[in-house]
């Protein structure tokens, strides 16, 4: 999907015309190469793509010249060239030893600094430094899709969550049994969710928009369906959704949330108005599944 | 009385399972009843089926990988094909019931079944007779461990036919694959296949480890042994360090599946993180026990097709060694997303990028190696350009995904997909098809088509770009692997493109099948009379092709590197000392023996018991194993005299090997 920066966004279901040209003109939308890492919309994804592309700079230094050399000594020194000359007994060169040894090395040198900067700067446990308090947002991996507590608000979506652009969101991510991994592309790194464990994501969306998230790591039989959006609104546009969301519907509760974890594919969005303080937490524990 | 088996484990409802078992079962009778019309059964059972030589069992390691990289390959086409269609409301023809065990599948019998016994198969046809011996340490073993191998094989394949295969992924990661998950028997199929072919891989890995380090000629020490050696030696001792662990992580498995243990499950304190570690201590160092035999056989072909020696040769053995142990300490690579923080993902993401530098160190000798020779493009040295050109890519998306931040937005990913076949297909499987072709006419005296050689090389290059290079693109579209269906039809132009690649791939292998018939219909034409078909370098082209079963009248004396071609200059220049109106000696060599092929019938028994909760089947399998064990221990004669004066007619009408 095309970016939309305009105050006019209607969620995920109407375009506004600038997003529908560009859908019709733009060659990348019909190749497929503007989702995920082509078009980053948080710091976190941008800093992965600059990562992604300056090692991919410094590698093709090495590798495009070493791609040419092998092809070009391949034909030169084929045997039905009589202009090149034949080294029957040539083994050794030091120089070309030590050379052969400090390329890569000084290359790995060059990459693995930058790798420990950034396994540090962008671990997805890391809080991320900005303005504003962060949105906390519980997630559980169910068979086969996704749960979402917002616990200040008191709301929980599943398959679908509502941020604000430009808060830090703060995620605890759980699993209700099998192994799963949360990733929504284009805000950027993604994070295991196993049970009797959590793991932590840190992630912000730059712009209003809404976002395809997914699961990476194979779960079974409904793993295809385990799709889910992340809908970025304006601020006062998310104040004005939790509150529609509040009190609407059915609670989430321990009842409901047993109905929830029956194995099931392809859910439709839905949200809950309320939510059991301490589910997450009970979920954590499994006592649920135990009483079931 | 037969556990879980019944009647309804058979798939009827799934006609392409039956159409697809049917052929399997067609194609075997028709095997079995040709064998039986061509009064070939005695042959069989005498010369391979218990033969104990290693040039035999490294060929029958080879044909087996060869037809389960038919099996293989098919999987890989069915998902593709599946991939290709099942975009946006499309569902595809393959339910996910389907389709999951067909990765599953696909990932296993690669791995496992064709990879592994080709690179083995390689490994036992060649060594002892680089190393100038006669056989490997232990031959009644070697026997044992192809028919294990062999064995978990045929368990797989039985998956097709009776019950279902895993449909966890080619690791079978808990907490999917306990019991509560996935109840039924395709993880036992699984684990049990693989249980027996890892000891099996494991008994061989002792058996060449042991070979090279106590059986080479005389005066071949640790730095003369040729290059294929060198990595080969590694290769076995990563294999005796790593399948250890891989039978204890699935045995702990199996406990939790059959006795109800908790190391893995998501109640009782299990921990599914364990696990993941433990596999991936095995799953890194096994990735490593595929390539570098390969980078062995790179080695050979450009120093024989260059005619010149490798060049840096020491640092070649320090960069293998390197790699070696580095390969123990990078697993946690393959789960940087489990958050570990940034010292332990920083740690070892950074110890993966060091293995960039022998690897690369590797390259550029491959590179001077050409420089200054005489090259002879054929078959052998396009694998292996073919494999330098596009290894080195793979290189770099490994060194990328070894970067914690950009695996954090990849991995998992069909990025990742089409790294790992970027370096298992333009590494392991150019290598062993380089390897296949250049030592061909060694085991079977005659060449291989050049022209049908060249169509399979070119179909396989170009069907691997079309097939890989898109998944790269999709992966860092956000496209994760292992999908049924997808909703973003704007992936699919790309997926039918991989398609098609496969098909391109699956012509290659049409070639490589054409070349083998051609090349034997046509095989007077190409007879290897003088047992050095492409003037090599070392001592294996110094016995016939093929060599006896003795290999050597006499051990060779090793006085450097490049030995044979050593003894070829002294040849040239006249120090030969007087090759002919030698005296042989007669020579013991082990007899054949039923005992692996009888093993492996038990371990099938067991295996199979087992697998569907048979007991008193699985009792009885064990206890056969055992007895087929203690007749073998208590046997009277293990070696049988060749008198020299057979050896001597044999040399009458074959060439005689030039003395150092």
């Amino acid at each position: 999907m095309s970016r939309d920066g305009g105050p006019v966004m209607q969620g995920m279901i109407a375009p506004t015309w600038p997003r529908r040209i560009l859908g019709v003109i733009s060659a990348a939308e019909l190749s497929g190469c503007s989702d995920g890492l082509f078009d980053p919309q948080g710091p976190i994804a941008i800093a992965e793509k600059t990562i992604l592309y300056d090692s991919l700079a410094i590698m093709a230094a090495i590798i495009l010249p070493t791609v040419g050399a092998t092809l070009s000594f391949v034909w030169w020194f084929r045997s039905a060239n009589k202009r090149a000359h034949y080294l029957p007994d040539w083994q050794y060169s030091g120089r070309i030893e030590l050379i052969a040894w400090s390329i890569p090395a000084m290359t790995i040198l060059l990459l693995a600094s930058v790798g420990w900067i950034g396994a540090h700067e962008l671990d997805p446990f890391k809080p991320l430094a900005g303005s504003g308090k962060p949105l906390r947002i519980q997630v559980v991996s169910l068979d086969w899709k996704w749960l979402f507590i917002l616990p200040d608000q008191g709301i929980a979506d599943v398959n679908r969550v509502i941020v604000p652009v430009a808060t830090p969101l703060s995620l605890e991510l759980t699993s209700s049994g099998v192994m799963n991994a949360f990733l929504v592309p284009r805000l950027g790194s993604q994070i295991a969710v196993m049970p009797h464990m959590v793991t932590r994501l840190h992630l912000l969306a730059d712009r209003p928009g809404t976002y395809a998230g997914l699961s990476t790591q194979f779960s079974g039989e409904g793993f295809a369906t385990m799709s889910f959006t992340v809908e970025a609104l304006p601020p006062d546009r998310f104040e004005h959704d939790v509150a529609a969301i509040r009190g609407q519907g059915r609670p989430l509760d321990p009842d409901t949330y047993a109905d929830l974890a029956a194995p099931s594919q392809a859910v439709a969005p839905y949200a809950y108005g309320a939510v059991s303080p301490g589910l997450f937490e009970t979920i954590l524990r499994s006592e649920l599944r135990r009483e079931r | 009385m037969l556990g879980k088996l019944s009647w309804s484990v058979i798939p009827v409802d799934q006609p392409m399972v039956m159409i697809a078992s049917g052929l399997m079962i067609l194609a075997i009778l028709a095997m079995m009843i040709g064998i039986t019309v061509k009064g070939l059964w005695r042959y069989l059972w005498r010369e391979w089926l218990t033969s104990v030589d290693h040039k035999r069992i490294g060929v029958m390691y080879c044909a087996l990988a060869m037809v389960m990289l038919l099996r293989g390959v098919t999987d890989a086409i069915m998902m593709r094909a599946q991939q290709a269609l099942a975009a946006g409301s499309a569902q595809g023809y393959l339910p996910p019931e389907h389709f999951d065990q067909l990765f599953s599948a696909h990932g296993t019998i690669m791995i496992f079944f064709v990879a592994m016994p080709f690179v083995v198969g390689l490994m036992n046809f060649v060594l002892p007779l680089q190393l100038g011996i006669r056989d490997v340490a232990f031959p009644t073993l070697n026997s044992v461990s192809f028919w294990l191998t062999a064995s978990g094989a045929l368990l797989v394949n039985l998956s097709l036919v009776i019950g279902n295969f895993a449909r966890t992924g080619w690791l079978a990661y808990p907490p999917l694959a306990e019991l509560r998950f996935s109840p039924d028997v395709g993880v036992d199929y699984y684990l049990w296949a693989l249980q027996i072919s890892g000891i099996g891989t494991l008994l061989g890995g002792i058996n060449l480890m042991t070979t090279i380090l106590k059986m080479r000629a005389p005066g071949m020490g640790y730095m003369r042994m040729p290059m294929f050696c060198w990595t080969a030696l590694a290769s076995n001792l990563l294999i005796v360090a790593a399948f250890p662990v891989l039978t204890a992580t699935f045995a702990m498995l199996l406990l939790d599946r059959y006795l109800g243990f908790h190391f893995f499950t998501v109640d009782g304190g299990g921990n599914m993180m364990m696990y993941v570690n433990l596999i991936w201590v095995w799953g890194h160092p096994e990735v490593y026990i595929l390539i570098l035999p390969v980078f062995g056989v790179f080695s050979e072909v450009a120093a024989t097709f260059s005619g010149k020696p490798l060049f840096g040769y020491r640092s070649m053995v320090g960069a293998t060694m390197a790699i070696c142990i580095l390969s123990f300490i990078v697993w946690l690579h393959h789960f940087f997303t489990m958050g570990a923080g940034g010292d332990v993902n920083g740690f070892f993401g950074i110890m993966t990028m060091i293995i960039a530098v022998p690897t690369g160190v590797k390259v550029f000798n491959w590179m001077f190696t050409f420089y200054g020779g005489r090259l002879r493009l054929s078959v052998p040295i396009l694998w292996t350009a073919g494999f330098m050109v596009t290894f080195v890519l793979g290189g770099a998306t490994g060194v990328m995904l070894a970067i914690p931040p950009i695996d954090f937005i990849v991995h998992d990913t069909v990025f990742l997909v089409a790294h790992f076949h970027n370096v298992i297909i333009a590494g392991v499987i150019f290598g062993v098809f380089a390897g296949y072709t250049y030592w061909f006419p060694k085991a079977f005296g005659f060449t291989l088509d050049e022209g049908w050689g060249r169509a399979a090389f070119w179909c396989w290059l170009i069907g691997f770009y079309l097939a890989f290079m898109p998944l790269y693109w999709l992966g860092l579209a956000g496209m994760p692997r292992r999908l049924q269906h997808y909703q973003t039809v704007a992936w699919q132009p790309w997926l039918e493109l991989a398609a098609l690649g496969a098909l391109i791939v699956v012509a290659g292998i049409a070639c490589l099948l054409i070349q083998l018939m051609v090349s034997i219909r046509t095989r007077a034409s190409r007879l290897d009379t003088t047992g050095d078909p492409w003037n090599g370098r070392t001592l294996e082209w110094a016995s016939p092709s093929p060599p006896p079963a003795w290999n050597f009248s006499e051990l060779p004396v090793v006085d450097g590197e490049d030995a044979f071609w050593r003894m070829k200059q002294m040849a040239r220049e006249g120090h030969a000392g007087p090759a002919q109106a030698v005296a042989y000696r007669s020579i013991e060599m082990p007899k054949n023996s039923p005992t692996g092929i009888v093993t492996a019938f038990f371990a099938v028994l067991t295996g199979f018991a087992l697998i569907w909760h048979i007991w008193w089947m699985a009792g009885l399998g064990l206890l056969g194993a055992l007895v087929t064990m203690l007749a073998f221990a208590w046997r009277d004669m293990t070696e049988s005299e060749i008198p020299g004066d057979v050896i001597a007619q044999y040399y009458q009408t074959h060439p005689s090997e030039p003395k150092g």
